[in-house]
């Protein structure tokens, strides 16, 4: 009864279907050409509308975009960015009253460094990109991976969010909009307009890729040991290179392509891969956790299926590109094996990839609010999430920091090395460490300018990147932009351990 | 019965396990009884596919995440495995995994 292979859907539900067609469910007149969800028949005219009214509903139902705004579309060739690029298009080309604009850019990333492409392949899939891009009419810019290595070191740097734009100042920013429209139509102003549309149209090209930058991203993908360490570690660099094209040109927004399925199987993976608190800002439909730029994902509604069949009738354009998943078995990596788990739970249990939708809809993080000007510390190096330090001396990464250190065989160290989750009342007194640190071999930062212990790193790191970065044979293979960052908070949390005992108490910081 | 063609198409990555070819033109060999998608898959997968046959069936069925269209529609609406082939038919797969 139980068997894998068995079709549970498919005697039970369509003993007729075969001589007799079903009907649009909504129409009630044409025939249906899909289904989806569980059992909702549509035929293509109601399929397009459903799909195209989802998409402005989402954008209409978070107001998170403004008009006018610059939102940068990122755009991985894959069918669900595709789609969603159509869909901007679409949604930008009408003339309804109601319809409103943003600026949009793309950004597309040339990732065949860490997959293993070759040059050639990599040229023809950038050209097919392109040619899709000029047709859009959009200014894009094309970033490759390897241009990590020239990332400057404020790409890790937290900033304050933007000012707060409550829903009622969303409605005054809107018809502030098309007054203002209305103005510069009546005053002939059409023609600057035009003019600055023409000078966005402009591309922006990627430099050629350097033979040393080359090199260093295949060292740096080399030397992680596990596809699940590096499928994290790329789609960090993703972000980071997103995050920072967006605030180089300007753009405040920027839209991800993410499905739903996507979402659903991200969420499941970021749980086993212990990436557990940040699940809200992952899977949720905003994320603001670098602060002035704001990530969003309108596609996060539609399943695969939908977005696959839409781009299938509708004749929407997109790529395959191998990537660091393709063709490797079930259970390569973290990530490979839910994807298969969930997908093959979808084909029994239709409502699977909706049940975890939805639990992601209700997840909020339960973070204490953070101090304003949120102190560097309190942020992950890498993924930037929100980490908790205060309260962490019973968590599990503080026990596994600690098991590490005993384990190294370094008892005494234990208080220096991770001054933020350092209990002040608890018995290790930093300074007698640092005294005796004067002869201590390695591990000691008592001496400025000696290269950083590895354990450094890892205690400027959240959990889950912690575990990737352990993965890793060499940890100098990482982007200089990254190396450097964590050097400069690493000191200067030395610093403040040094003058604690000086610093007079502050209430917020200091009760453990 | 005459033999009759049908047109396969692969996309989003199922392609790879074709040779990169994504469209075929196939004559199905001629049999008493008509072709069923059944039949189709283990033709396919005794004739078209190239490697690594648990990327693409799985059992009697095509693998979780692989979509099938036949003629523009949903094969959920045609009986899936049950759906008889006719002559001049198009069935289109599209591979909705990561990993193709």
């Amino acid at each position: 009864m139980c068997q894998v292979e068995e079709e549970y859907s498919g005697p039970l539900e369509k003993t007729s279907l075969p001589t007799v067609s079903k009907k649009c469910m909504k129409c009630k007149e044409s025939t249906a050409v899909l289904i989806i969800r569980v059992g909702d028949a549509f035929c293509r005219d109601c399929f397009r509308e459903y799909f195209v009214h989802k998409f402005r509903a989402m954008l209409g139902k978070n107001r998170v975009i403004f008009p006018g705004e610059k939102v940068l579309l990122a755009v991985s060739g894959g069918p669900a960015s595709s789609s969603m690029l159509t869909q901007v298009q679409e949604g930008l080309s009408r003339d309804a009253p109601k319809k409103l604009r943003f600026a949009p850019g793309i950004i597309y990333i040339d990732e065949g460094g860490a997959c293993d492409q070759n040059a050639e392949e990599r040229e023809k899939t950038l050209s097919q990109m392109e040619a899709i891009f000029r047709k859009t009419g959009f200014p894009y810019h094309i970033v490759s991976l390897e241009q990590v290595f020239s990332l400057p070191n404020s790409v890790l740097e937290p900033v304050s969010c933007g000012p707060e734009r409550p829903g009622s100042s969303y409605k005054a920013a809107v018809d502030q909009y098309l007054q203002q429209k209305e103005v510069n139509q009546r005053q002939g102003q059409l023609a600057t307009e035009e003019a600055q549309d023409a000078v966005a149209h402009l591309s922006v090209q990627a430099s050629q890729v350097s033979p040393e930058h080359k090199q260093a991203l295949e060292k740096l993908f080399s030397s992680l040991k596990t596809l699940t360490a590096r499928q994290d570690m790329l789609q960090t660099l993703r972000q980071h290179l997103i995050l920072h094209t967006a605030r180089l040109n300007g753009y405040s927004k920027v839209m991800m392509g993410d499905s739903c399925t996507r979402l659903a199987i991200r969420l499941l993976s970021n749980i086993s891969l212990g990436r557990g608190a940040s699940l809200a800002v992952d899977t949720g439909f905003s994320d603001p956790r670098y602060g002035d730029v704001v990530i969003v994902r309108p596609m996060r509604d539609y399943s695969s299926k939908e977005i696959a069949f839409y781009n299938r009738l509708f004749g929407v354009r997109s790529l395959f590109i191998s990537g660091l998943g393709t063709k490797t078995s079930d259970k390569a990596s973290i990530q490979q094996l839910t994807e298969s788990f969930v997908i093959k739970l979808q084909a029994d249990f239709p409502s699977t990839v909706s049940t975890i939708y939805r639990t992601s809809e209700k997840l909020h993080t339960a973070c204490p609010p953070q101090t304003s000007g949120a102190v560097a510390a309190d942020k992950c190096l890498l993924c930037l999430c929100a980490v908790c330090n205060k309260a962490d001396a019973a968590s599990a990464s503080h026990a596994s920091l600690i098991s590490e250190r005993l384990s190294r065989g370094e008892l005494g160290m234990e208080a220096k090395i991770d001054p933020a989750s350092c209990c002040p009342s608890g018995t290790l007194d930093p300074f007698s460490c640092q005294r005796e640190g004067q002869g201590c071999g390695e591990g000691g930062s008592c001496t400025a300018g000696r290269a950083p212990a590895p354990a450094d790193l890892k205690s400027l790191l959240c959990y889950s990147c912690r575990l990737t970065v352990k993965d890793m044979a060499a940890e100098d293979t990482l982007p200089p932009y990254i190396t450097s960052e964590a050097e400069k908070r690493w000191n200067r949390a030395q610093l403040k351990e040094e003058v604690r005992e000086f610093l007079l108490e502050d209430e917020d910081e200091e009760v453990g | 019965m005459a033999s009759y063609a049908v047109g396969l198409v692969f996309r989003g990555g199922a392609e790879l396990l074709f040779d990169g070819v994504k469209d075929h033109h196939v004559t199905l060999p001629s049999q008493s009884e008509p072709w069923d998608m059944k039949q189709l898959l283990v033709w396919i997968r005794g004739n078209l596919l190239k490697e690594r046959p648990e990327l693409f069936v799985q059992g009697d069925s095509v693998r979780p995440g692989i979509l099938v269209l036949i003629n523009d529609a949903d094969w959920e609406l045609m009986g899936e495995l049950e759906y008889q082939l006719q002559d001049q038919d198009n069935v289109v797969f599209i591979s909705t995994l990561h990993g193709g």
